[in-house]
């Protein structure tokens, strides 16, 4: 437990994340959103240990970190014994992809059907980063991970990003959202509502990782700006269940998108695969039906 | 004042009396009572605590984990499969040094599946930096509860416990109990002074990973105040026993040990059985003691072998099986009793819910005497 020293900024600069990392812009914005009167309640990951190896911490708010799997049940802990002792600080869990859609869903699940007053932030680089790149269940359909590589009869990972979302909207969750580092005022006011709505709130925030990824790591926003303009992510809001908000965009083929990354590159080199490009755009087509993100004619950006 | 009472409301009417402010419990054979009598408690206001209906023991002991590290005092309870589901956090609320307190109502791990009775599940969590107490009856059960808070609270110590009674033999057993007063709990069990907490005025980062240049030394601190629980223990036990008259200044406790030539080793319900059998033994003239292992972590392995000095055998009744080795408490008393010139018999005894008898006993006491050891005691062989 070592002592936080504090600066200007609540998340501390000089912690150990790879230049140009999604994640660490995720929790300074987190941060810069809660103020201080927060508790941090952290799973294992990319996250936790780049800015807590002891003895040092980039954590200037109270911050625990139990295991992988358990942080909504910790955070549980927390808000029941807050509420005992009559304490006001709001209770935010942070976990990655992993850790969020994979292994803590019971937890979760369990947190969100008693209805806590907590906020989960689940930042979604698309796989197990810290491990080093293996397949989860936010994987996008078509990219090649350490355990889903591409390969002579394999292109890449066969599942689409499961929904987790949805999946805590139905909880009864009053309040979702799905936000990204290359929208960073948004992604900070969507922190603020939830966690000042009372109840269960879950926000999953797009962070690409340039190591896991492969590409630039000066290109970080880019990237997470172009997932947004070709549909492969959208950011919108659910409130008690219903979508009520979307970011509209002019959307741009996902290819674009997919050329950058070395993830997707085999669907390029040696040989262009056509078809899994062409369902991988069905899958922003799919968004963009769903979610009405598509601008037409002489309608503004939101 | 004497109650005549099952033990699982025994266990809740103490844990009642310890004040927690949070619970979180996950219903399993045979821990049930004691969780719905303290959810009724709750339900009647009869106890100010936030009681998380979890769903798995996982999140029931990460839920007391988060609980307690943000400044509340915590309880939970379980046995068995739950408690094999909890391994990870055992492992992680011992290192980060969180008081815990639960009850484990002792039961067998499968395969094959049984709710019955032997002490396989809390053994097995032997190495996990959590303080062990065994309890002979529910009298025991109820006072080392209160013992228990005291020595984990301990700012010297800040380690989570097990309070161990066995299932069904002691949680669905009526026997006439003390409870105390609120106001006598409270004198003994002041309000829960947490050492430090997760608290926005003064920020802390707790559970921080440790590279190979620190994590040796934290083992090591958590193993050193494992050791000092020892004291802790024998400190809370005379405390107690000044204020209610019932002593656990022991972390072993010995029966008609003094001019002994065989000596029993049992933790738990079966002492109660092993003191009549050797009270019989003892009339017809046979020479043989009883000790009690109490605590078994930190492990008295000293006490055990200064209680142990003079018998010439010792037969260890084990309610578990290292498989692979041994019963776990022989192996441990055989390692403290290395050099004694003791001869030292392991048996295998009452696992899954097998009934010992007065005579089983004696029985093991008469294969003792033979050297006959490092066994299963009663294997049906008929069924194999």
């Amino acid at each position: 437990m070592a002592e936080v020293e504090k600066g200007c900024e609540l998340f501390s600069a000089g912690h150990r994340a790879c230049g140009g990392c999604g994640p660490a812009l995720a929790a300074r914005l987190l941060l810069k959103a809660t103020g201080e009167n927060v508790i941090i309640s952290a799973a294992t990951g990319c996250m936790e240990v780049f800015s807590t190896p002891y003895p040092e911490t980039a954590w200037g708010v109270p911050w625990i970190h139990s295991l992988f799997e358990n942080c909504a049940a910790v955070a549980s802990g927390i808000e029941a014994s807050l509420k005992r002792q009559g304490r006001k600080e709001k209770v935010v869990c942070i976990g990655g992809d992993g850790a969020t859609l994979d292994i803590g869903v019971l937890c979760i699940s369990g947190a969100f059907e008693r209805g806590h007053d907590i906020t989960y932030i689940c930042y979604d680089n698309e796989a197990y980063m810290n491990t080093g790149i293996q397949r989860s269940g936010a994987t996008p359909y078509g990219a090649s991970t350490t355990t889903s590589p591409a390969g002579k009869c394999s292109r890449g990972n066969p599942l689409p990003k499961k929904d987790m979302p949805r999946i805590l909207a139905a909880h009864g969750a009053p309040y979702v959202a799905t936000a990204s580092i290359a929208y960073p005022n948004d992604f900070v006011q969507k922190v603020e509502r939830a966690i000042n709505t009372p109840g269960p709130c879950y926000i999953q925030v797009h962070a690409p990782c340039c190591t896991g990824w492969g590409f630039e790591s000066g290109e970080t926003l880019n990237m997470a700006k172009l997932a947004i303009e070709t549909g492969l992510w959208v950011n919108y809001e659910m409130v008690d269940g219903e979508v009520v908000k979307a970011k509209k965009v002019r959307r741009r083929p996902v290819e674009e998108y997919l050329q950058k990354q070395k993830r997707f590159r085999h669907l390029f080199k040696p040989a262009r695969q056509d078809d899994v490009i062409a369902q991988i755009q069905a899958i922003a087509d799919a968004n963009a039906e769903r979610f009405g993100i598509d601008i037409k004619k002489k309608e503004s950006s939101e | 004042m004497l109650e005549f009472m099952e033990g699982s409301h025994a266990v809740a009417e103490i844990v009642k009396r310890c004040r927690p402010q949070v619970i979180s419990a996950y219903p399993i054979t045979p821990q049930t009572h004691i969780v719905e009598d303290l959810a009724q408690m709750v339900a009647n206001c009869e106890i100010d605590a936030e009681y998380i209906t979890v769903e798995s023991e996982f999140s029931a002991l990460s839920a007391c984990l988060g609980a307690s590290a943000a400044g509340s005092r915590v309880y939970s309870a379980t046995t068995s499969q739950g408690l094999a589901l909890m391994f990870e956090v055992c492992f992680n609320a011992a290192g980060m040094r969180q008081p815990i307190v639960m009850t484990i109502a002792n039961r067998s791990l499968g395969a094959p599946l049984s709710i019955w009775n032997d002490q396989q599940d809390s053994i097995s969590l032997r190495d996990s930096g959590w303080l062990q107490f065994y309890a002979q009856d529910n009298q025991e059960t109820v006072d080392l509860h209160m013992i228990a808070y005291k020595v984990c609270e301990d700012h010297d110590i800040l380690l989570p416990a097990f309070v161990c009674f066995d299932g069904f033999i002691l949680s669905h057993t009526y026997e006439p109990v003390s409870l105390p007063m609120q106001e006598e709990a409270d004198a003994y069990l002041p309000a829960f002074n947490p050492y430090q907490r997760l608290d926005a005025a003064a920020p802390l980062s707790f559970g921080m990973y440790a590279t190979p240049e620190y994590y040796t030394e934290f083992r090591y601190e958590i193993n050193q105040a494992q050791y000092r629980a020892k004291e802790a223990f024998v400190r809370a036990g005379r405390e107690f026993g000044e204020q209610f008259g019932r002593d656990y200044s022991g972390l072993v406790e010995g029966y008609r040990l003094d001019d002994a030539d065989i000596a029993l080793v049992a933790m738990g319900s079966i002492c109660g059985t092993a003191k009549d059998a050797i009270d019989e033994m003892r009339a017809a003239g046979r020479k043989v003691g009883l000790l009690n292992i109490r605590v078994f972590r930190p492990f008295p392995g000293p006490e055990i072998a200064d209680a142990l000095k003079g018998v010439s055998k010792v037969a260890v009744l084990d309610k578990n099986i290292s498989l692979g080795s041994g019963g776990a408490v022989g192996t441990e008393v055989k390692a403290a009793l290395q050099g004694s010139g003791i001869s030292v018999y392991d048996y295998i005894i009452a696992l899954g819910g097998r009934d010992v008898r007065k005579r089983d006993i004696a029985a093991v006491v008469d294969l003792a005497e033979k050297g006959e050891g490092d066994m299963f005691y009663g294997l049906r062989t008929e069924v194999l």
